[in-house]
């Protein structure tokens, strides 16, 4: 059986893991190659490495991370932040990411999300929403949750799986950082949406958040996280075996 | 020496690390004098089927690659690069595949139940249907390896060494003689496919 995924998220500025992490064993981690390897070694399905740097020096030394992180982590990379063209989508390939995330890019331009399935398969092609509730309607958010859109989101999402997305990231800027538990009534009604895999993004501060989650909506497939992994509030191996105790199939 | 070779489908560097990282010198390469000279040769492959074997067709190489098989030098065919082996596909229409294997890949929406997403992506679990496979010799049944495919052979049991439960039991890795393939990503299944492609440079050697 196909096991439901959990996927860390490293946010990288400067070549650099933000914040910094701490872990009993490893101490300070800055750094995005040691971390990746040390997610990988223990338990995570994929990683997520996005992109926050501005300065063109800063994305040099990101694909120098990417390369170096995929010459030694095994397990499916995905790469967001700062992807606006088909170029972008070539640039972080060729260093080894297996799956590219459009965010405020494919809001920018509507056609990036057909043009780069239509080049990579739309396996390799996954659209991120940041989603916030407004007087009651799920709005797209965009520039990295600041900027509302106008745009209902459950639209957006069905009209960019229609052009090829092939994976959707639902980020619910409401749970986001609260830590009381996944968005389950927006992330149903995206399930509802769509056929494609479905990773829940925002609010998770516990195992239970996970558990919870995967028993209460069948069809999200992986649950997101960063800083609860990064401070060893959750460790992996540890949500892994409760999901197995909860009959959650979890790779282990 | 692995050649692995390139004929302008996917991206091979993950692949060319990873046998780097078991130690294995390989080269990514579109030159059939080097795959001729290789110890072993890997099919790799992404995208569509008629896409690809045409672009195989048109670099030559299906020769330098049906010549690999002959010789009975170890020959693996991963994700679409293991669909290729086989007699044909029926992905958007019906294409021709290289024929080393007999079966076919047929779309897995026949054979899973509706509600099941398509494509099959995650992580799932080996069951073996032949436990002597040389590929198995460092893995265990049950470990779990990263799939992405909608389309599966069928029509295989002369080669099925292992499936996939996704619904129904999708082949997962196959093996005749020296021809092997993986449908699933060795080079992004952690340990396990790590170990997978350790076994296959062992065979043989």
């Amino acid at each position: 059986m196909i096991t439901k995924r959990i996927i860390p998220c490293l946010d990288v500025k400067d070549g650099r893991v933000v914040k910094g992490v701490n872990f009993e064993k490893l101490g300070d981690v800055a750094s995005p190659v040691d971390l990746a390897r040390y997610y990988s070694e223990n338990g995570a399905d994929e990683l997520v490495f996005y992109d926050i740097t501005a300065s063109a020096e800063g994305r040099a030394l990101f694909t120098d991370i990417l390369t170096e992180t995929a010459r030694t982590v095994f397990i499916p990379l995905t790469v967001g932040g700062g992807i606006n063209t088909t170029a972008d989508f070539d640039r972080v390939l060729k260093c080894g990411a297996d799956k590219v995330s459009v965010n405020s890019g494919a809001i920018r331009d509507p056609s990036l999300v057909g043009k780069a399935a239509k080049l990579y398969g739309d396996q390799c092609v996954v659209l991120s929403v940041d989603v916030k509730r407004v007087d009651g309607v799920l709005r797209v958010y965009a520039k990295g949750g600041r900027e509302n859109t106008g745009m209902e989101a459950i639209e957006w999402i069905r009209r960019c799986v229609g052009e090829g997305a092939g994976e959707v990231v639902v980020n619910s800027i409401d749970t986001d950082g609260v830590k009381q538990g996944f968005d389950l009534e927006m992330l149903e009604k995206v399930c509802e949406a769509v056929q494609v895999p479905v990773i829940a993004s925002g609010g998770a501060g516990k195992i239970e958040d996970f558990i919870t989650l995967f028993n209460a909506l069948p069809g999200v497939d992986a649950g997101l996280a960063a800083s609860i992994f990064h401070f060893g509030e959750v460790r992996i191996s540890d949500l892994k075996k409760e999901m197995q105790k909860n009959g959650i199939p979890a790779r282990y | 020496m692995v050649a692995i070779v390139d004929y302008g489908v996917g991206n091979l560097f993950s692949l060319k690390s990873s046998f780097a990282a078991i130690g294995q010198d390989a080269e990514v390469t579109s030159d059939a004098a080097v795959i001729r000279n290789a110890d072993r040769v890997i099919l790799p492959g992404v995208g569509a089927f008629a896409d690809a074997a045409r672009k195989l067709r048109e670099s030559g190489l299906d020769e330098t690659v049906r010549e690999t098989a002959a010789s009975g030098k170890p020959l693996m065919g991963i994700c679409l690069g293991m669909q290729m082996l086989f007699e044909r596909s029926l992905e958007y229409g019906e294409h021709q595949g290289l024929g080393l294997l007999r079966g076919e890949i047929r779309p897995i929406a026949e054979r899973i139940p509706a509600g099941l997403k398509i494509p099959q992506m995650g992580w799932n679990a080996l069951k073996f249907t032949r436990k002597d496979c040389p590929l198995f010799r460092h893995i265990r049944e049950g470990d779990y390896v990263y799939f992405v495919h909608s389309y599966s052979a069928v029509g295989c049991e002369e080669s099925l060494a292992a499936v996939a439960e996704y619904g129904a039991d999708l082949t997962a890795c196959v093996w005749k003689d020296n021809v092997s393939g993986c449908q699933f990503h060795p080079e992004k299944s952690g340990t396990v496919g790590l170990a997978i492609l350790r076994a296959f440079c062992e065979v043989g050697a």
